[in-house]
């Protein structure tokens, strides 16, 4: 059943096309990773999604309603932590907290009390004296607090420490096994890659990669490093075999996954001595979409 | 002092008026423009003796001591008169610019951790504070002179050098003394908000104690730093020893404030921070609740000014035909009805003064909704379950209840005023009447903030436009003689002129239904369009 269902979603800010027929689908119960460098219409995809902006084309839908006239009511089951969370600098964090939590309706004190401690913040403070992170904080202490079914969270941890991105990703994780949905974008990749059970890849408002991490990993390469008695010859002449470079006595190289079969029983007629194999990460298969792109067609830069 | 403890305050104090070379010359320039700008206009509109006794009687009314304090108004002369009604309040704006340019070089720049940097350098522990004040110290001592000087050169008959310098000296010394309160609030306070705020506090209730001494009991006026600035008695007995009582109070000032800022830590203060609440108030979690307490502050200011504005207009009624009979401008200003007194005839004119002003803050109120969008904290209340509709109603609906208190409190402050100064004065029913028939003008505006929000959001800057050509146009209509439909262009212009013109409903009428249908399509655009941000 998918919570998030966005179809062929365009969004033109005058000429500029900052979304081109996206698709995306959350389903119940998974986290699922939205990844893209600045300017790639993250934040703009979210925002329609909030019901903040108008879709231009396409559709998209939340619990099954439309977000732009039913936002209302999607609102009562979803909660948003922004990127760069802006508050009032003469509340103090606490009234922020009750002021958001009410505004959704439902109230829970214990919970908040407890995410309060966890998160290490001082609710009696006024926002002005808030750093980026505390700010932030706020925005997550009232969104977990928030009995919600869907949770979007816009690049929630930019400004947090370590050891508060750790209790971020515990609060993920619970709300996962409590059967929440949660649409998480970010560009801090190992992040993604411990929280989510599926990412779509954003670039210039297109998706270009959806999929579980799994599936992804197929169409990257491992990287392995090979130590072998006789010097190893004829690799290169191999299908899906990059990056070879020499390490002293060894070899290092890159393997595309559906060729590791061919290279591990070629590489097996030199006696090998030492072998290890290091899976592919998503930093890998995101800098293979973005390498040498890049340069040529730069983002559009900031967010909307 | 050890000279250690002021290391490198020269370079310090080069800093500062580096980084002060614009704001320093705006503020005096601005100081001595209208300085030497009100005596020529006195000149010019009470050139005889017989004018400024007329003007002296006028002044001669509690209200009017209470706003600008006692003078010899036996001998109103040009520069008796300057001194009067202006010195005081120019000494305001001097403490001011004190209060505001102090605290921007010591707190400020502690709370921002500039100091922080200075002092990781061989600089001593006092050089900051100390070159703040002598800087400021200098400033004073160079506005003093330009205006002790300037106003000598004007060449008017009653202003003599003795005079002009003094006059001068008393704004210096008011700066100077300002400079030392700053600085002390800024060892005080631990936040530069704290000590402009305390700072300000200090200026208005000097202010109020002078006027409350000035019109009871004189003994309580020396309490006041303000108090000794209408004693110098500029241009008349030309008592000299009140700018060394605020020299002697700065200097205290002064050390006090070098003596706690070396024994306190950086970024430290005395007055313990007050921890905030830890939980929202029932009344603040709701869109409305939130609106009203950002607002609060300025509202309540609002409210006040309102009630003083029709107050200190309805404490010169009593004098007006009188007043208004030796001036020529004016009586051009009037178009003449027959039957009517000039009181009566001047009342509409400053009605429509009042109800423009009364219309600021309610248009402020609804702009602030914009402004928070442009501040990227509308998602915070758009991204839960508050829709639009509810979101721009709430703030309608502060705005709509703003402009009627607004209003109404000038309304109130004119006839409490009126009442106490008028042998005949006017009917409550007919002021507040007169008053509450600018109403519909004020949804007027509303609704044209509402209409900008909800539609072009980037011309909202443009309801301000509107209303300032509203005053331009009915104001100082009569003087130009514009033709009529430059004055119905504006809302305020359909207004029946309560009690020269007879009541029309009509007008009120239609003014409501416009205000009404331009709201709903603001309505409608603000529910169709992207939020920015």
């Amino acid at each position: 059943m998918s919570v998030l269902k966005v179809s062929n979603l365009t969004k033109e800010f005058g000429k500029f096309r900052a979304l081109d027929g996206v698709n995306l689908e959350v389903k119940k119960g998974e986290v699922f990773g939205f990844i893209g460098p600045n300017g790639a219409g993250k934040s703009t995809t979210i925002r329609i999604l909030l019901g903040i902006l108008k879709a231009t084309e396409g559709q998209a839908q939340i619990f099954g309603r439309d977000v732009w006239t039913d936002a209302v009511e999607i609102h009562k089951k979803i909660a948003y932590v922004p990127g760069d969370v802006n508050l009032w600098p003469n509340l103090t964090g606490g009234e922020v907290i009750d002021l958001f939590v009410k505004l959704r309706g439902g109230n829970n004190k214990q919970r908040r009390e407890e995410l309060i401690q966890r998160f290490d913040l001082d609710p009696s403070k006024k926002c002005r004296t808030y750093s980026k992170g505390n700010r932030q904080k706020v925005a997550l202490v009232a969104a977990f607090t928030s009995d919600a079914d869907l949770y979007i969270l816009d690049e929630p941890t930019s400004g947090l420490d370590p050891l508060m991105e750790h209790v971020f990703q515990e609060c993920v994780m619970e709300a996962k096994q409590a059967g929440k949905s949660v649409l998480l974008s970010s560009h801090i990749l190992s992040e993604v890659e411990k929280l989510c059970d599926r990412v779509g890849i954003i670039r210039q408002g297109k998706i270009i990669e959806t999929g579980s991490l799994s599936e992804l990993r197929h169409l990257t390469r491992t990287n392995l490093l090979v130590e072998t008695k006789n010097p190893i010859t004829g690799l290169q002449e191999l299908h899906g075999v990059h990056e070879v470079e020499k390490k002293e006595q060894a070899l290092s190289f890159q393997v595309d996954t559906e060729e590791l079969d061919a290279v591990i029983k070629h590489i097996s007629q030199f006696n090998i001595v030492k072998l290890e194999s290091a899976p592919p990460t998503l930093e890998d298969l995101f800098m293979r979409h973005y390498e040498g792109k890049e340069q040529a067609e730069s983002g559009a830069g900031g967010r909307s | 002092m050890s000279n250690t403890m002021i290391k490198r305050t020269s370079r310090l104090s080069g800093l500062i008026l580096r980084r002060d070379r614009i704001r320093i010359p705006i503020w005096l320039i601005g100081i001595c423009f209208f300085t030497f700008v009100v005596p020529l206009s006195f000149l010019e509109l009470y050139g005889s003796q017989q004018d400024r006794d007329v003007m002296a009687e006028t002044m001669e009314n509690p209200a009017m001591i209470a706003m600008v304090g006692p003078a010899d108004l036996t001998n109103y002369t040009i520069g008796v008169m300057t001194a009067h009604q202006m010195l005081l309040l120019t000494a305001v704006v001097v403490g001011l610019m004190s209060i505001l340019l102090v605290s921007r070089h010591t707190r400020g720049d502690e709370e921002d951790g500039r100091i922080e940097m200075i002092r990781s350098l061989p600089v001593g522990r006092l050089s900051n504070l100390h070159a703040t004040l002598m800087v400021y110290t200098f400033v004073n001592i160079l506005l003093a002179l330009i205006v002790g000087f300037g106003l000598y050169a004007l060449n008017i008959e009653s202003m003599d050098l003795e005079g002009s310098l003094l006059y001068g000296a008393t704004l210096g010394a008011t700066g100077i003394v300002f400079a030392g309160v700053t600085a002390l609030f800024a060892q005080l306070s631990e936040s530069s908000r704290g000590t402009i705020g305390l700072s300000i506090a200090v200026l208005l209730i000097a202010y109020l104690i002078r006027g409350i001494g000035d019109v009871s009991n004189e003994a309580l006026s020396w309490v006041s730093p303000l108090g000794w600035v209408t004693k110098t008695e500029a241009y008349g007995a030309n008592d000299w020893w009140p700018i060394l009582l605020m020299l002697g109070v700065s200097i205290c000032l002064f050390f006090l404030a070098y003596y706690l800022n070396a024994i306190r830590d950086l970024g430290a203060g005395f007055l313990p921070s007050k921890p905030g609440k830890k939980h929202a108030s029932a009344f603040l979690q709701s869109p409305i609740g939130l609106s009203l307490r950002l607002q609060r502050t300025g509202t309540i200011a609002w409210a006040i000014g309102m009630f003083v504005i029709g107050a200190s207009y309805g404490s010169v009624l009593g004098d007006l035909d009188s007043f208004f009979e030796g001036n020529e401008m004016m009586m051009q200003m009037l178009a003449s009805e027959e039957g009517y007194s000039f009181t009566e005839q001047f009342l509409p004119m400053l009605m429509i003064v009042m109800a423009i002003l009364a219309a600021i803050p309610p248009v402020m109120a609804m702009n602030k909704l914009y402004g928070e969008e442009k501040k990227n904290r509308i998602e915070h209340l758009l991204g839960r379950a508050v829709s639009r509709t509810k979101l721009m109603g709430s703030l309608l609906i502060i705005a709509v209840v703003n402009g009627f208190v607004m209003i109404s409190l000038a309304a109130i402050g004119l006839w409490v005023a009126g009442v106490s100064v008028m042998e005949e004065p006017f009917e409550f029913g007919t002021v507040y009447g007169m008053a509450v028939a600018y109403y519909p003008a004020i949804l007027v505006m509303i609704s044209v903030a509402v209409l900008l929000i909800g539609v072009l959001p980037k011309l909202t800057s443009f309801t301000w436009l509107y209303l300032f050509y509203s005053f331009v146009v009915l104001y100082l209509g009569g003087i130009f003689q514009l033709d009529e439909w430059v004055g119905d262009l504006s809302p305020f212009g359909h207004v029946p002129q309560l009690p020269i013109e007879d009541m029309a409903w009509v007008p009120i009428g239609s003014l409501t239904i416009v205000a009404v249908m331009i709201t709903v399509i603001g309505f409608v655009g603000y529910n169709k369009r992207d939020m920015e941000g």
